[in-house]
């Protein structure tokens, strides 16, 4: 596992999954998205961008949710090979 | 059986379903209003269930109870000092383990906590299913299913409320989250380094005191300071060392490792009662986003509801709107038939029916705005609104949600500051209301119209155009300005669900639209009512002078001479001549009682303010009375220029008259660029105070807006008239 390169949220494209390894970013914001359930572990499709390429809309545990570039460049996760379900 | 009210809260995620559960409840009888200090809205109702008296607090939805927002703040201090007979924690069953997040954190609370398992639904539809037995189990409450949009449910749901308000049973100590054994460990040392301090002053569960202070909150420390006083130091010392203790050697501060466990805790109680079928399931949801955020048809689509909403707002709005001005004027004209003819007759008619009449014929404008929002809001589009405009709004230091109540601005400011409640985040909402009235709203278009045409003729689209345009500049101007003074802090991170596409309940659009014009027409009414009379004295005030006397003179023996003409069968063509004297004396009399009144004191007083913008003292005195409304800007130059106002060419008297009055093209930019700045209109005012829930915050924005105003317009006259006198 720790082999594999880990990558920015903001770097996964559209259609793919991937596992947050570490999010970073003040303290406010970073236990706001641990509230809303973005901690280590957890999976997260990348499900489009918006038309002008930010905001990006997330899907995890279940429920669909928004995150800005910027603050998703912040999260760093380990991609998931496309057909691998977890 | 008590006779007792009994009080209930909701509390639930944003999307659960809870305004939806509230309406179910408590039907009509609710009372909205905002929590006392704050912008953010408060709903309560009362409803009478087989003997009992139920009071229903509809508390903000919320993801937490931190203090990460004003949102949770309220929601916790409610359930901590109001203590409610019962909390009702509204589950989105779909949606289940964020949604325990916010459970656990209730069950930390000293309070009897009621599950409903709410949008069963499209839980089932989903392939999903809850094993309720062993959740009630597990967490030690009673769990209750209901379809909110179905209205099912609801009496069950009743029913358990009050057999668990009368059952008596304290919240067990048992069955919360359980921290791994450090964290444990610190909990107790600090619940009795607390218990030893503060004895019975803290009228809250300790373990939850303590974790809150290993979280470092900073509301609760301030609680534990108020009501310890001196001893508070020691403990909040101790919460201090220990938290650092536990930072240290989690290298992570203790709250985001309390998250965690609270989820893993969440974690293991999914795996007993979730269970999900592996059939293929249709995810309807996301085949509607397939087309409405898709990269190429996002944006049309957006554009085009945007554009049905305003023609149905101010072009369908536009009959009842005329059919209410005909109301007011029959009204009108019948209080002037009825009541004789003085002081009375003009403050009822001028001061009272014009003021509150001209702010009374936006009602249906309101009502159909506010049933297009609800419509976006509980289908589930203004999220995806907010998702598409975002990185626009962005640049701005603005949220995606932003959009919507701005581009509202064009057609009326007051519904527009009214729409910013959709906003989650105070600084965001203060900051959209105060950037508002530069979108330049309808009732300044006459203004424009008059002021454009009368100059610019052939270009008169041109310039109108570039006038829209020089408010969104200083409004992307005055944002960004505000972003890093008055308002600095980061815009709120857009972490923002969201949800599934829902049909919408008629009773839920039509309560929440019924409710928006409540509100309008009660405050706007009161504050209307008193400044168009104010306004209406000030130029109404003093009632004689010297002029006006003489004038009143000549009337009576001119009046006398027509009636003698028309008696005696005099020639049509002399009784014509006649009838025009007298109506110009007319005009001059009501020109000359305008100026001689304090309105038009006052404008005479200020107009070297104006002069090096171009004006004359009619400009002020024009621009004083739009304080009321912009129209009367065009309507009061009418009357000062002593022009016609009923016949078909009284536009093309009044432009004459101001060409020949010394106005320039130059001028009249400057003037229209300050009718688009100054003062938003009173109604605007009144909504700014409502909505920022704050007078500071209305008298800065006319402050700031005049100010900003005056400056851009002597730019645009000093400069102007520099270069064109050096052409």
């Amino acid at each position: 596992m720790e082999h594999e390169k880990t990558k920015l949220l903001s770097e996964i494209s559209e259609g793919q999954r991937a596992v947050i390894v570490h999010v970073g970013g003040n303290g406010a914001f970073r236990r706001r998205l641990f509230e809303m359930g973005f901690l280590k572990g957890t999976e997260v499709h990348v499900d489009k961008y918006a038309p002008l390429k930010d905001p990006i809309e997330l899907i995890l545990k279940g429920y669909h949710v928004s995150l800005r570039v910027e603050e998703a460049a912040r999260i760093t996760v380990k991609p998931l090979p496309k057909e691998e379900r977890l | 059986m008590t006779t007792r009210p009994l009080t209930i809260a909701l509390a639930g995620n944003p999307n659960s379903g809870k305004t939806t559960t509230f309406n179910n409840i408590t039907g009509t009888h609710q009372k909205v209003g905002n929590w006392p200090g704050v912008t953010v809205e408060k709903k309560e109702g009362r409803v009478t269930w087989n003997g009992y008296t139920l009071k229903v607090v509809d508390l903000p939805g919320t993801y937490s109870l931190t203090a990460f927002s004003m949102e949770e703040i309220i929601a916790r201090d409610f359930i901590l000092d109001t203590k409610p007979d019962v909390v009702v924690d509204i589950i989105d069953a779909s949606n289940l383990e964020r949604s325990l997040y916010l459970a656990t954190q209730l069950r930390e609370l000293d309070t009897r906590v009621l599950f409903v398992l709410n949008m069963a639904d499209v839980m089932r539809a989903r392939g999903l299913h809850i094993d309720t037995q062993k959740l009630s189990e597990l967490l030690d409450v009673s769990v209750v299913f209901t379809v909110g949009n179905k209205n099912q449910g609801t009496e069950s749901l009743l029913r358990t409320i009050v057999e668990l308000a009368e059952s008596g049973k304290v919240a067990p100590a048992e069955r919360r989250v359980k921290y791994n054994s450090d964290f444990e460990r610190a909990i107790e040392t600090l619940g009795s380094c607390i218990a030893k301090h503060a004895g019975n002053r803290l009228p809250y569960n300790l373990r939850w005191v303590s974790i809150k202070l290993l979280e470092g909150d900073p509301v609760v420390q301030e609680k534990v300071r108020r009501r310890l006083g001196e001893d508070a130091d020691e403990v909040l010392q101790e919460a201090l060392r220990i938290r650092g203790r536990l930072a240290d050697f989690y290298d992570e501060e203790p709250e985001i490792v309390m998250t965690d466990e609270r989820y893993g805790f969440i974690a293991g109680i999914i795996k007993e009662v979730l269970k999900s079928s592996t059939e293929k399931r249709v995810d309807f949801s996301r085949n509607i986003d397939l087309v409405l955020t898709n990269r190429f048809l996002g944006f049309p689509i957006f554009v085009f509801f945007i554009w049905a909403m305003f023609q149905l707002t101010f072009s369908l709005g536009a009959y009842p709107m005329a059919w209410l001005e005909a109301g007011v004027e029959a009204v009108s004209r019948l209080a002037s038939a009825l009541l004789p003819a003085g002081m009375v007759r003009e403050l009822l008619v001028d001061g009272v029916l014009g003021g509150v009449g001209s702010v009374l014929v936006f009602l249906p404008n309101i009502l159909i705005l506010f049933l297009c929002i609800a419509l976006f809001e509980d289908t589930g589009y203004l999220a995806r609104a907010a998702f598409l405009m975002d990185k626009i709004m962005h640049l701005v230091g603005l949220h995606g949600k932003s959009f919507i109540p701005l581009l509202m601005g064009f057609g009326c400011n007051v519904p527009a500051v009214m729409a910013t409640r959709t906003l989650e985040s105070e600084k965001d909402r203060i900051l959209t209301i105060l950037i508002n009235p530069f979108m330049s709203c309808s009732a300044r278009l006459p203004v424009y119209v008059l002021l454009a045409g009368t100059f610019f003729a052939r270009n008169a689209g041109d310039v109108i155009f570039s006038i829209y345009l020089l408010g969104i500049v200083l409004a992307v101007l005055t944002g960004r300005l505000f972003r890093s003074t008055v308002l600095r802090g980061e815009t709120a991170p857009f972490v923002m669900e969201l949800p599934p596409y829902r049909a919408p309940m008629v009773r839920g659009l039509l309560i929440h639209m019924w409710e928006r014009s409540k509100l309008f027409l009660k405050k706007m009414g009161g504050i209307i009512l008193v400044g168009s009379v104010v306004i209406w004295g000030l130029s109404a005030f003093p009632r004689q002078s010297d002029t006006v006397m003489r004038l009143d003179e000549k009337l009576r023996v001119h009046r006398t001479d027509l009636e003698k003409m028309i008696a005696h069968g005099a020639q049509a063509d002399r009784i014509a001549i006649m009838r025009d004297t007298v109506r110009s004396l007319e005009r001059a009399q009501a020109s000359e009682r305008v100026r001689g009144s304090y309105l038009g004191r006052i404008g005479r007083w200020i107009s070297p303010v104006f002069e090096p913008l171009g004006m004359d003292w009619k400009a002020s005195v024009a621009l004083l009375a739009g304080f009321v409304a912009k129209e009367i800007v065009v309507s009061t130059l009418g009357v000062l220029y002593a022009t016609e106002d009923e016949s078909a060419d009284a536009k093309e008297a009044l432009s004459k008259a101001l060409r020949d009055s010394g106005m320039t093209r130059l001028s009249a930019y400057s003037m229209m660029a300050f009718v688009l700045l100054y003062v938003p209109c009173l109604a605007t005012v009144a909504a700014i105070r409502r909505e920022a829930n704050s007078w500071r915050w209305a008298a800065f924005s006319v402050a700031y807006s005049t100010a900003l105003a005056w400056i851009v317009a002597f730019v645009i006259f000093q400069v102007g008239s520099r270069i064109s006198g050096l052409v």
